[in-house]
């Protein structure tokens, strides 16, 4: 590719963003550049569109194509148990205190295809407060929420997960959890029924309820800063006081304004805490 | 004045000393950023900035979201997460899909690159066990960037250098002990 298509390609992308956003309400426009026109070039690679010129006339025209273009262009990996060490922090040290709350409401922001969010119910099942506790695990891709809310994963990612699963401090066999059948392994129902999967967009829709966890990891890398700072003022807006929040091990609470209401409780892995009262 | 603003390396086997080796030489005031994508394990402490720190007179660290791209710094990539450069040059980081099997990925941080830097930056392969950077370094050759190859010879794993020149047959083949002076020639 030459420089002047380059150029035009950068044109296009923007164009196309401008496109969806006009025509279906979903915008991409306030996500970070480079990651963003890499997934654009995936998309017209997947439909077979030759340009992104020609992707925007398809987009325009046919709305069938919506469902692939939102689950090409937002953040469709995770893996159970990924970063061991946060999952047990929030063993050894958020979970306990939430313990002290009657019930218990958990957001998983951007839960993709459902590996972190059932991670999280083993998580509270162990700790014994599954029963009392609710989770909502929101995306804006409803093809990965079908496949978060069916549990179902290849037996292919079982011993990653297993071997993880032990480094944060699981104890049983991690086959307690799922069923395993023609190369496939399927969670529990016991874990299933706390979960509730709803398609929510950070980029525009709001607070839903008042939470005491708010787990939203490798989702706010992907936003430029503009549209950081509204999640984060989100996720505050969501968070009852002395509620906890925890982002991805290269993200932070920097920049943002409601940073100050919230004390570190680990710094390297990214656990921060709200005040439980207000800073006079 | 230096011919460029930024140098993207990307390195797997072998990857470490060859890494020590060139970073030892440079001097301090090379003027341009230096970013590396290296392939460790997912879930390993990012040693690497320390490691190499101790040989190299220019401040290294690894790469954080949304932090500018400086001159006269060593930039990694944090393990288990793809390194991009934004137009504005500053760094992104991801955590998309495994490209060639690995992330970070070569060829994700010199695609990005190669469009925030155009014809002011470099893109050098080194020793390595897969394909990876190939593709990225055709993308730097695109939009006139300088490419540089570790001679196949002088390296531990010869398949990513060979694969780089598959890709970018244009492209200058240095030998191992001759790269950091190229980089410095560059930043004349």
């Amino acid at each position: 590719m030459s420089a002047t298509e380059a150029d035009i390609l950068d044109i296009e992308v923007s164009l196309f963003l401008e496109a969806l956003f006009r025509r279906y309400g979903y915008d991409f426009r306030h996500y970070a550049q480079a990651s963003i026109k890499r997934r654009v070039k995936a998309l017209a690679c997947v439909l077979g569109v030759p340009s992104v010129s020609e992707l925007i006339a398809r987009t325009l025209r046919d709305r069938s194509l919506l469902p692939e273009i939102l689950a090409q262009l937002s953040v469709p990996v995770t893996e159970m148990f990924r970063d061991p060490a946060v999952f047990k922090l929030l063993r050894d040290q958020v979970l306990p205190v939430l313990a002290s709350w009657p019930r218990l409401k958990i957001w998983q922001a951007g839960c993709a295809s459902g590996e972190e969010v059932y991670s999280l119910a083993i998580l509270l099942d162990e700790e014994g407060l599954l029963e009392r506790s609710q989770i909502y695990a929101t995306d804006i891709n409803d093809s990965a929420l079908k496949k978060a809310e069916a549990g179902i994963f290849p037996l292919s990612i079982f011993d990653d997960a297993e071997r993880r699963y032990r480094l944060s401090g699981g104890r049983r066999p991690f086959s307690d959890y799922s069923t395993s059948a023609h190369g496939f392994f399927r969670m529990h129902q016991h874990l299933r029924e706390h979960i509730a999967f709803a398609h929510h967009n950070l980029v525009c829709d709001g607070v839903f309820c008042e939470v005491q966890l708010v787990l939203c990891r490798n989702v706010l890398i992907y936003f430029d800063r503009e549209l950081q700072e509204d999640v984060l003022r989100l996720f505050h807006d969501s968070l009852g006081r002395g509620g906890f929040l925890c982002l991805g091990t290269r993200e932070s609470l920097r920049h943002g304004e409601t940073g100050g209401d919230y004390a570190v409780v680990d710094k390297e892995h990214r656990i921060f805490r709200r005040a439980e009262r207000a800073v006079p | 004045m230096s011919a460029i603003d930024a140098a993207v390396i990307g390195c797997s086997a072998g990857g470490l000393s060859a890494l020590q080796q060139i970073l030892a030489f440079l001097r301090p005031d090379l003027g341009i950023a230096i970013v590396i994508v290296s392939h460790t394990g997912p879930e390993s402490a990012n040693l690497l900035p320390e490691l190499i720190g101790h040989s190299c007179r220019l401040p290294v660290s690894e790469a954080q979201e949304r932090e500018p791209v400086a001159p006269g710094r060593v930039y990694f990539a944090p393990p288990n997460y793809h390194l991009l450069i934004e137009p504005d040059r500053t760094f992104r980081l991801s955590v998309d899909a495994c490209v060639c099997f690995v992330r970070p990925a070569a060829n994700v941080l010199f695609i990005s690159a190669a469009d925030a830097y155009r014809q002011r930056l470099a893109g050098l392969v080194l020793t390595g066990a897969n394909a990876d950077g190939a593709r990225g370094l055709r993308a730097i050759a695109d939009l006139g960037g300088i490419c540089l190859v570790q001679a196949p010879e002088t390296a531990v794993a010869d398949a990513m250098p060979r694969a780089a020149l598959l890709a970018v047959p244009e492209a200058k083949v240095v030998r191992l002990e001759a790269i950091a002076g190229e980089l410095d020639t560059l930043c004349r």
